[in-house]
């Protein structure tokens, strides 16, 4: 056997956990008999020690901190959607004001009614809102009491209340898709006089 | 722990920001000795290993669940530390060959000269003079001896994370061995 080719190639072998039993053997037989491999083997052993008693370094005090930093800011329908989560109470009574005072268009009179919260582009059917092919929504969109089918686009959030049914297969929410039923509900019963006499004192006006 | 990572993964997908912050955590320290040991300086290596996470959630998008995070970002972390190496160094010095014969650097004959009156001295100064002798490692043969032999990874994922065979692997890892072997033997 070759020392310099050979013997050193089962060296590595054997530091990679690669040797059969044979080739073991060999390389066995070949170290009892030559000094040189012995050497060789040997010091090979110790480098990799030597390299790995290195002290594992560890990242500065605050690394994750400063990551977090600069990264770039959060898309913010989704730091809204964690502040929902946290505060559905809140929430509930900010969606309840979109739809008091946003561009509502609905018939509060009524318990189970639909309403929602734009009217341009939109078609409503039955018990469904639906945005169309082609068409575009600007901002967030709403829907109370129904179900919602969009197949065109929705550049905005989109905020399904009550409602068993949401279809968007086809179409695009560049925001986010939420749907919020048992929240609701409850402060959906708590206000619902609340809303009748701020309509009906609109109304008045 | 992959299983606590995963969830993790597919909250910051979803756009959740604070859950990656437990990825960093989680990570921070092989992220940083991968970056250290290919630099050599601390300050270099958390600039590095900083942008390797900041990437790391920019294209998370493009990181396929079906695969282990821990070779993803490693090899972020790798890669950017080569490209490091290649804007401060000429590029011959990237695919250096190991050569069989280099003589010991400066730092490594005074160090073997000297006495080593303390242990705690020793190893020490030995620590530090180990980790001179990996960074004198051409890059190529660098980052396979610090993916093996420091973060403890297997041929199959330092393949993976370098985007090269196992059997280069293999063949670079036995050279940078025979290097090291040459250059600690004195020790
Ligand atoms: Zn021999």
């Amino acid at each position: 056997m070759k020392c310099s080719t050979e013997a050193v190639a089962l060296m590595h072998k054997y530091l990679d956990d690669e040797l059969t039993k044979d080739e073991e053997k060999t390389l066995r037989d070949h170290l009892h008999k030559c000094e040189r491999c012995q050497k060789h083997f040997h010091e090979l052993k110790r480098t990799i020690a030597m390299v790995q008693s290195t002290n594992q370094v560890q990242a500065p005090q605050g690394f994750a901190q400063n990551v977090m930093q600069n990264l770039p800011s959060e898309k913010k329908s989704y730091s809204y959607k964690r502040w929902f989560k946290s505060h559905p109470m809140l929430t509930a009574a900010a969606i309840f004001f979109i739809l008091m005072f946003g561009s509502v268009f609905s018939m509060w009179n009524q318990d189970q009614h639909l309403s929602v919260s734009k009217q341009k582009d939109i078609i409503i059917q039955d018990n469904t809102v639906i945005v169309p092919e082609g068409k575009t929504v600007e901002g967030d969109l709403v829907v109370k009491n129904g179900n919602l089918r969009i197949d065109g686009k929705v550049n905005g959030d989109v905020v399904l209340i009550n409602g068993d049914n949401l279809k968007a297969s086809a179409g695009e929410v560049t925001g986010d898709l939420s749907q919020v039923n048992q929240v609701f509900d409850w402060i959906w019963y708590k206000m619902k006089t609340t809303v009748k006499d701020v309509f009906s004192m609109k109304e008045e006006k | 722990m992959d299983l606590f990572i995963k969830e993790k993964i597919k909250k910051v997908k979803k756009g959740d920001q604070s859950a990656f912050e437990e990825v960093v955590t989680f990570y921070q320290n092989k992220v940083y000795q991968i970056c250290f040991r290919m630099l050599g300086n601390a300050h270099e290596a958390e600039d590095i290993a900083q942008e390797a996470f900041v990437r790391a959630y920019t294209n998370i998008h493009s990181f396929d669940e079906n695969r282990k995070f821990s070779t993803w970002l490693y090899r972020i972390a790798t890669n950017l530390s080569i490209d490091r190496i290649r804007k401060k160094k000429p590029d011959y010095f990237l695919d250096a060959e190991v050569k069989g014969t280099e003589g010991l650097t400066m730092y490594s004959q005074i160090s073997a000269d000297q006495a080593l009156p303390e242990e705690e001295v020793e190893s020490l100064e030995l620590q530090e003079y180990i980790h001179k002798e990996i960074l004198s490692l051409p890059a190529k043969y660098r980052s396979v001896i610090v993916l093996r032999y420091i973060d403890e990874l297997s041929l199959q994922e330092i393949s993976d994370i370098l985007d090269i065979p196992v059997g280069t692997v293999k063949t670079r890892i036995h050279r940078g061995r025979e290097a090291l072997r040459k250059k600690l033997r004195h020790v």
